[in-house]
């Protein structure tokens, strides 16, 4: 193993441009690191689009709602799986439970993931689904029936009082949501913009970048997903739900460009000491990550391709075919750009040395814990965890009611009753 | 099933049983954990423990005397006073404890030497250094000085023996053909003593005025005949010579 | 509700904002001028002269030997830049590299506007960026002002790594923690010298408690104009140089 590390290491030094600190050879922070906050974004984001139809009563995008809880949970699930992974020593991660440090950042992770993990997303998901679990306890038999009877809490209450309670609690729960989903991810912007050792992390602006990239990636997710499965579910895409959608992703690509154009501005602008590194570094190492896949690819094309549907759907009344294809494309051109975003952060910020005289290089590996191949099943990890969740907690009659009345019917109010 | 109070729903009821049953688990947990795992403090206080019993392997610099007075003896009274031993023969802290096993290195070669006396233009001026290739190339640095009461064996004759930094400067540039004579006058005791008896140097203008002012009468010389003339009165009179132009090696515009 | 009861509570809540806003202000820093606060006992310090330094390396090799930190050129406690200054304004650096035979300098580069060693070590900051961000409290700062890590509880999370400001901490790969700069504590707590002061032939290296009266430490600081590295990061460095150069960093 260390072997490997040298050779690792001896290859990368012939491709350091300037000086850089002895120590800064390796790039500590690698693929995992990437990963991670592409993952918990995609919660943030999730849940926010989830909040769309509880707390602001947009009805259309009803249908996605109980997709993007579970997406949500299945990214959450796989969160902290990234972090552990890359430690020295994954085998202590218990210490972070154990001594957290209230001055670290990193430490305050283990609170705001269980609070998030707890009080948030499995409450909602349990609420929405409780009536539900109890009518398919009803229907299954077996295994399955005490699988939903457990995960019901063995509850039977499927009177009017319980009902409304569970929208009551709802609605409490997502309006906590909301601000613990900016939390969770403006946290994970924390953990790098508070490093003031680190130019290129260090701003006040980096957590609200990353919370806006993190709705962006959380919604265009979503979208992917639903224009995936519903076809797969044998349902029809609902078009006025997915232009509404694309319309919010919309809102918040603009707002997370504007974020980062006026960051890049001020940067440029006070043109401090590591300006030079960092343009430098910018035209050099990230030309592609950054300017190419982030911001054209990411970010201008997609805005540029849902503009053009934006403007002709009400005009020509674009071809639904032809709109469906572009918005699958933007989400799709959306999804690498926010992971672009993450890797220019963490990669990025290592590339330059500390002395501002230096650029390393990021060779990344294939197999191995750090390696390209490991990140890939941590990426598909959480559709895995999806594709369970959607089987255990169905939510086909939601998600594949048809359009047109779109009425924004109570989730569990319209049930069979049970045992009917 | 426990009867609950009227008013709250079954479902909150539920939640409220796994809430305290989960805070029930983690409460016994957290007392069941041993202190150590739990404080930072014990934990701190292990590890310096830990830190402090590491091994040392360099022993000191008065380590060698009790067995060497001697050598240390004669390296207190020498250039070489304020290296430790252990700078030229490195860790000895197991020599120290049984001498009999280990024996301290003892670097003989010439590569070992000029790691500090090789000229380099990043180290401090003054510094004794040398040019490995012109000076006595192959020959061993020990046959000719003492490490440890490092001198040149014999008297040097040449200013550049010592002053082979200024030397080399000088010889590139327009005051090539001086002598260093010509600017400085060093008694005979300056070479045995240097830091004791010290040569001369220029005390102002007047004295470059004998071959850089325009009205010179300095004019027996052919070389202060072609020197650049100035007018010492107008030129730089603020000044001495030296402020602006390093008389080694005299920056002028070409 | 009466005016007294009213005005009672008024001013409770008057009391408790004003509590709770005094207890936030609580955490900025007291006053802009006092440094450190005034400590008892020992407290470490570590002083360089860059004019003294010759850039021989014999610390680097030291303190490789003496704290068995891997050979390989990736992992150093300390090591040594070399700043060439050139009259165009070019500024190159390199760190050097103690094994290697000397190459043979041209006698004259007239290109050369100005040049120097610059030895780097881990600054034991009073206010260690390092240990403020540390998850698990693996590493700490002592009672002395030594900070040092932990390998029984250092998770490896490699984020001390990221917030020290001078590349001053490595990942071992021998135990995969976190590694740095100890001022050699097991030495220093008998009362012996670091490793690299040890053996720095010049005196370039100075290392002492910076409360002792009398210590080449203290009459170093007395003597020279001193700078630290980073001043504006705010990290309070304990080690202090003398004559050094802008350019580094």
């Amino acid at each position: 193993m260390n072997q490997d590390l040298m050779r690792h290491l001896a290859e990368i030094l012939p491709q350091i441009q300037g000086f850089i600190y002895p120590n800064e050879v390796e790039i500590h922070w690698g693929m995992l690191i990437v990963v991670y906050p592409y993952i918990t974004g995609v919660v943030a984001g999730a849940f926010i689009l989830a909040s769309l139809v509880k707390v602001f009563n947009v009805k259309e995008v009803q249908p996605l709602y109980r997709l993007s809880l579970l997406t949500a949970l299945a990214y959450l699930l796989v969160a902290p799986m990234a972090l552990v992974s890359h430690l020295g020593h994954p085998g202590r991660f218990y210490e972070i439970l154990l001594t957290p440090q209230t001055s670290s950042a990193m430490a305050m992770f283990g609170f705001v993931y269980a609070w998030y993990l707890m009080a948030v997303l499995l409450l909602e998901i349990w609420f929405v689904h409780r009536t539900d679990m109890i009518a398919w306890a009803e229907e299954k038999t077996g295994v399955m029936r005490f699988v939903y009877r457990a995960l019901a809490l063995f509850s039977r209450d499927t009177s009017a009082r319980g009902v409304e309670f569970d929208h009551k609690a709802l609605k409490t729960i997502t309006i906590i949501g909301i601000p613990s989903a900016f939390l969770l991810h403006g946290y994970v912007g924390f953990i790098f913009g508070s490093i003031k050792a680190n130019p290129w992390w260090s701003s006040v602006l980096i957590p609200i970048v990353f919370l806006f990239s993190a709705i962006v990636s959380g919604i265009a997710l979503v979208i992917l997903f639903y224009m995936v499965i519903t076809p797969l579910a044998g349902g029809k895409i609902n078009m006025k739900c997915v232009d509404k959608a694309v319309d919010f992703l919309f809102y918040a690509v603009i707002v997370d460009f504007s974020l980062e154009v006026v960051e890049f501005i001020h940067r440029v602008y006070q043109s401090e000491e590591e300006i030079k590194i960092l343009s430098e570094m910018l035209m050099s190492k990230l030309f592609m990550s950054l300017i190419v896949i982030q911001v054209m690819l990411g970010m201008i094309l997609p805005l540029a391709i849902i503009s053009v549907t934006k403007i002709f759907r009400h005009r020509f009344s674009l071809n639904e075919d032809l709109r469906k294809m572009l918005y699958f494309i933007s989400v799709l051109l959306i999804q690498f750009g926010i992971f672009a975003t993450r890797w220019n952060v963490v990669i990025g910020g290592q590339m330059f040395s500390k002395s501002f005289r230096g650029l390393t290089t990021y060779k990344m590996e294939f197999g191995g814990l750090e390696g390209l191949l490991f990140a890939l099943a941590l990426l598909m990890l959480p559709v895995v965890i999806l594709a369970i969740l959607l089987k255990v907690l169905p939510p086909w009659k939601e998600m594949l009611a048809e359009g047109k009345d779109g009425d924004g019917r109570a989730v569990g109010g319209e049930l069979p009753a049970p045992g009917a | 099933m426990v009867k609950f109070p009227e008013k709250m729903p079954d479902s909150l009821a539920r939640l409220l049983v796994v809430f305290v049953v989960l805070t029930a688990v983690l409460a016994i947990a957290w007392v069941m954990i041993p202190t150590p795992m739990k404080s930072v403090h014990v934990q701190w206080d292990n590890a310096i423990l830990r830190e402090k019993a590491k091994p040392m392997r360099y022993a000191g610099a008065h380590a060698c005397e009790e067995c060497h007075g001697e050598i240390y003896g004669k390296k207190k009274a020498g250039y070489h006073r304020d290296l430790s031993c252990e700078t030229c023969h490195g860790p000895a802290k197991t020599h120290t404890e049984d001498p009999d096993k280990t024996k301290p290195a003892i670097p003989a070669t010439r590569s070992f030497c000029v790691q500090c006396h090789a000229y380099n233009p990043s180290r401090p001026r003054g510094f004794p250094q040398i040019n490995p290739q012109g000076h006595n190339p192959l020959k061993p640095c020990a046959g000719c000085h003492n490490p440890h009461d490092p001198k040149p064996p014999t008297t040097p004759k040449e200013c550049s023996a010592c002053h082979g930094e200024i030397a080399r400067t000088k010889a590139v540039s327009h005051h090539v053909q001086l002598e260093c004579t010509t600017c400085h006058q060093a008694p005979q005791q300056h070479k045995i003593t240097p830091r004791g008896v010290k040569p001369t140097k220029p005390q102002n203008r007047e004295f470059c005025g004998k071959c850089h002012a325009k009205d010179t009468r300095e004019t027996r010389e052919k070389l202060a005949k072609s020197a650049p003339k100035i007018d010492m009165a107008e030129h730089g009179e603020k000044y001495v010579c030296w402020q602006c132009h390093y008389p080694h090696s005299p920056e002028v515009e070409n | 509700m009466n005016g007294r009861r009213r005005f009672l509570r008024d001013f409770l809540a008057l009391l408790c904002s004003g509590g709770a806003i005094g207890g936030f202000l609580k955490l900025l820093p007291g006053s802009a001028h006092a440094k450190e606060t005034v400590r008892t006992g020992k407290w470490y310090g570590y002083g360089v002269s860059v004019d003294k330094c010759i850039g021989c390396g014999r610390c680097m090799e030291a303190c490789k030997a003496e704290n068995n930190v891997p050979k390989e050129p990736f992992f150093f406690r300390t090591w040594v830049e070399r700043y060439i200054i050139r009259k165009n304004g070019e500024t190159a650096v390199r760190t050097i590299d103690p094994g290697a035979e000397p190459v043979p300098e041209a006698a004259l580069d007239k290109s050369i506007l100005r040049s120097f060693f610059v030895p780097k070590l881990c600054n034991q900051c009073a206010d260690p960026p390092c240990v403020q961000v540390c998850p698990v409290g693996a590493t700490w700062r002592t009672e002395d002002g030594v900070v040092l890590v932990n390998e029984k509880t250092c998770i490896g999370c490699r984020y001390c790594i990221q917030a020290c400001p001078y590349g001053a901490r490595y990942l071992s790969p021998a135990t995969h923690t976190a590694d740095k700069c100890t001022f050699c504590y097991h030495r220093i707590s008998v009362g012996q010298l670091p490793a690299c002061v040890e053996v720095c032939p010049t005196q370039a290296r100075i290392f002492g408690d910076l409360n002792a009266a009398a210590s080449p430490l203290s009459r170093f600081l007395r003597m020279n104009k001193i700078h630290v590295l980073k001043p504006g990061l705010n990290t309070e460095p304990k080690v202090y140089y003398a004559n050094l150069d802008g350019e580094v960093r």
